[in-house]
């Protein structure tokens, strides 16, 4: 645990630099779309005289020089202001933690189940190299590997939504239902099964590759000629020897995969309409809202990086070598 | 008459990969006596661990393999862990390094005695014990990398004895270890096996080590049994010229020789 | 054997060139067969397909012939994907043997640059310059560079790191060339063989996020794209599916003769390299 936990804080620290460069490009998006923040909070309000404007402006500091209006971003985005949303007309910060639960619902079932089933159809392909339900696997895997989220999704809703009725075509939750409490509960999984699974299914494909790949290299190893000369059972080596250490690289791809998964939502909550973090994004585009789009921009770098954390922590776990000179140090 | 452990008889192995090469073991017939230590002496290529992984049964499945190995003392083919136990040169890369070194005994132990993982883990400490290791507590849940490379092969030695094998198999358990660490190992795996009665079939390249401790010598060469006979036999009337160029020479085995040994 | 035809032996490799090659085949002879802007009304609205021999796809809501748009749709694909992961190979490169080569604190902070750059979502990255920059085909390839330039960059700076150790770098040094020198002419040359491996996968996903981008509205509107002409169709969804589900499958033809291809030509290089 205590190698854990300086393997993480050894890499919170080297985050906070990343974190700076992400909020400078913030900022130059920001200077390089029209209009400025009193703008934006102008047209949210209907216009003002210009000596109102003039306030504004000298209030907000952006009458002074570029360096001196980078620092006041900075340090507003420490006091967690993100700034005005036009089209809202509210602060940015406000409308995207509205937003970013139905999203992370989104994206941590999407990876549970990616991440669950990949690695458990990655087993059984593993398990025998080369048999038929291996290059089965493996073939349909890259198959599905090809499919472009947004139109695995919209063919989803006419097969399942539209055609056959199981599924909701959209939304997150049945408008003014009334549901409470577990009732709700199930009302939202409901609605995102299609989303899920949409969002899902090319990352199922990539971890099953993974694994496969990944329980291929075990085979060879000494160890599991160690195992075979135990006699341990056949399940026993598939499972706890090879599978364990094939499970290591998929956790970092966890991490890496995080980044996409959220763009990946953009797309998705627009096919079936949810109001989440992605179509926020969207909206933004299609609003010309700057500063709405670069808040969303620092909360994802932010997300990013937190998940990232908790892979490190997740890792550190699963493998006993990593951040072993960490701790003697 | 001492029993018959196995009877190897005209056993040849070849390595589907590579058709063309001579096979690794070309026509081998051998005894091993219950209760004897044999010492397996060749250099690398002769094939005197692909003799090892024969014996076990655990060929890859691309080598092709002719002749019959019998096991009268068993009546038929040895379960591994159970009927033999299995050290190999390499105890870093045959311990997994993402379990605990109790764990790895433990589970040699939950299989083949029939107890439960409670009872396995009390088995392991105990045999961690026996093969002094330091600190047995500990190192029940520690990991192989923070182990030394004598404990790491300590650890293996514990789990191929685990379930009480008559029959030990020792792939070089001592090339991969500096020579005070060896020397430990090899007395270590003497006073096993004399106190638990088992058969040592004990692989190696330095004729000097096997001389030491084992009751029969078989020399191989180029995948063919050159002569196989009891240790001071052996070494006080060589039959074969090969034989006495090596006790001649009393070479390192792994070190080429400067001048070819004469045509085989 | 070469490693075409260790490739061709591949069912992988033979089917993902195939593909490929009757892909650009398509795109090339688009103007030949399809004369006409694909984006003109040609006849009745909503044919189905496989109806009349005239649209043998059948048409969109507007009237336009969809196998016209299909194969024009075949271009921007090709050539937004292959440009974008070209610019980001470059661009990818050039900072990587940068950073391998200098060391130091330059190194340093080029390398914090692309962990920023791979903490915001690429796709993310790509709709804020758009938005910005304003849809048109060279903004979309740019837009699409921005986020896929990391990998390489970081592949090329691990290749330098170790080709800088070897013996020739060491005598380009002695011989007095100049480090930058060094860097263009003797290193940057051997740590692009694996740079260039990555380069199907990034065509590949270049080509999704193009589409999922047009899927959004954000492509030059007087150009066909698969992923517009998706967009286009899901106005209909209910009615007309298979306007969506044409160009949606082949995208993932598309992509599936990437990943295919550079299977297959994975497995020629890696028979190659263990023969010799």
């Amino acid at each position: 645990m205590r190698r854990a936990f300086l393997l993480v804080r050894r890499r919170a620290i080297s985050s906070i630099p990343v974190l700076l460069i992400v909020i400078v490009g913030a900022f130059l998006l920001l200077e390089a779309a029209p209009g400025d923040a009193v703008d934006a909070y102008l047209l949210s309000i209907g216009g003002g005289d210009p000596a109102l404007v003039q306030s504004l402006r000298e209030s907000y500091g952006l009458d002074q020089s570029v360096a001196a209006r980078l620092w006041l971003y900075v340090t507003a985005l420490l006091h967690l202001d993100l700034g005005w949303s036009v089209i809202f007309g509210r602060p940015v910060l406000d409308i995207i933690l509205e937003r970013l639960p139905n999203t992370l619902w989104l994206m941590g079932s999407a990876t549970a189940l990616a991440f669950g089933l990949g690695s458990l159809l990655g087993i059984v392909a593993g398990a025998r190299p080369g048999s038929s339900a291996d290059r089965t696997l493996s073939i349909g895997s890259l198959a599905l590997y090809a499919v472009p989220n947004f139109w695995l999704g919209l063919v989803l809703s006419v097969v399942f939504a539209v055609q056959l009725r199981w599924f909701p075509t959209s939304g997150i939750e049945t408008i003014a239902s009334g549901k409470q409490g577990l009732a709700r509960a199930f009302d939202i999984a409901w609605h995102l099964v299609l989303p899920v699974a949409s969002l899902a299914f090319v990352y199922l494909a990539l971890f099953l590759r993974m694994m496969r790949a990944g329980m291929a290299e075990a085979w060879r190893q000494d160890y599991v000629l160690a195992a075979r000369a135990k006699g341990l059972a056949r399940r026993r080596i598939v499972l706890r020897h090879v599978a364990r250490n094939a499970l290591l690289p998929l956790v970092t791809m966890l991490g890496l995969q995080a980044a996409t998964m959220l763009g990946g939502s953009v797309v998705i909550e627009n096919v079936f309409a949810i109001p989440g973090f992605g179509r926020l994004a969207q909206e933004a585009v299609a609003g010309r809202d700057a500063p709405l789009l670069t808040g969303i921009i620092v909360v994802s770098a932010v997300l990013v990086v937190l998940v990232n954390l908790l892979v490190d922590i997740a890792y550190a776990l699963l493998d006993p070598r990593v951040g072993a000179s960490d701790a003697a140090a | 008459m001492t029993p018959l452990l196995a009877r190897i008889s005209g056993l040849s192995v070849s390595y589907r990969a590579d058709r063309d090469a001579a096979p690794a073991l070309d026509g081998i017939d051998l005894d091993i006596v219950a209760g004897e230590r044999l010492a397996i002496i060749g250099e690398s290529g002769s094939g005197k661990s692909t003799l090892a992984l024969a014996v076990a049964g655990l060929l890859p499945r691309s080598a092709v393999v002719d002749g019959r190995i019998d096991w009268p003392a068993y009546g038929k083919a040895p379960l591994p862990g159970r009927d033999y136990g299995f050290v190999f040169q390499d105890a870093g890369a045959s311990l997994n390094p993402v379990l605990t070194v109790g764990e790895q005994i433990a589970e040699v132990a939950e299989r083949h005695l029939g107890v439960g993982w409670f009872e396995a883990f009390g088995r392991a400490r105990e045999l961690l014990e026996r093969v002094r290791i330091p600190d047995p507590d500990a190192a029940l849940g520690a990991y192989p990398h923070q182990l030394s490379g004598g404990q790491r092969q300590r650890v293996c030695i514990a789990a191929a004895i685990c379930a009480r094998p008559k029959l030990l198999i020792a792939d070089e358990p001592t090339s991969a270890l500096d020579m005070v660490v060896q020397a430990e190992i090899v007395s270590l795996l003497d006073e096993l096996v004399r106190e638990d009665g088992m058969t040592l079939l004990f692989i190696t390249h330095d004729i000097a080590l096997a001389s030491g401790f084992a009751d029969r010598i078989a020399v191989f060469h180029k995948a063919r049994l050159v002569e196989a006979g009891s240790t001071f036999d052996t070494l006080a009337h060589p039959a074969q010229p090969y034989t006495a160029s090596l006790i001649a020479n009393h070479i390192d085995l792994d070190t080429p020789p400067l001048v070819s040994a004469g045509p085989a | 054997m070469s490693v075409l035809q260790r490739l061709l032996r591949s069912p992988e490799g033979a089917i993902g060139l195939a593909i490929l090659c009757l892909l650009a085949a398509t795109a090339m002879s688009a103007g030949a067969f399809f004369p006409r802007d694909p984006l003109s009304i040609v006849g009745p609205a909503l044919v189905p397909p496989f109806s009349d021999m005239a649209f043998p796809l059948g048409t969109d809501r507007l009237g336009r012939d969809v196998l016209a748009e299909l194969v024009h749709g075949s271009r921007a694909s090709l050539m937004v994907g292959i440009a974008a992961a070209a610019v980001a190979l470059v661009v990818g490169a050039l900072v990587g043997t940068l950073a391998g080569f200098a060391g130091g604190l330059i190194d340093e902070a080029l390398m914090r640059i692309v962990d920023a750059f791979q903490v915001v979502p690429a796709f993310l990255l790509a709709l804020a310059f758009v938005s910005v920059a304003g849809a048109s085909l060279p903004v979309v390839v740019l837009a699409i560079a921005l986020g896929a330039w990391t990998a390489p960059a970081r592949l090329a700076r691990a290749e330098v790191l170790s080709i800088r150790e070897r013996d020739y770098v060491a005598a380009a040094r002695v011989i007095g060339m100049r480090p930058l020198e060094i860097a263009l002419r003797e290193v940057l040359p051997n740590a692009l063989a694996p740079v260039l491996a990555l380069s199907s996968v990034i065509v590949a996903s270049s080509v999704l996020i193009e589409a999922a981008l047009s899927f959004l509205g954000l492509s030059d509107p007087n150009i066909v794209t698969w992923g517009s002409m998706i967009a286009e169709g899901r106005n209909v969804l209910r009615s007309a599916p298979f306007l969506s589900i044409v160009p949606g499958i082949a995208l993932m033809l598309t992509v599936l003769g990437v990943y295919l291809f550079s299977e297959g030509l994975g497995q020629a290089l890696a028979g190659r390299k263990a023969r010799t």
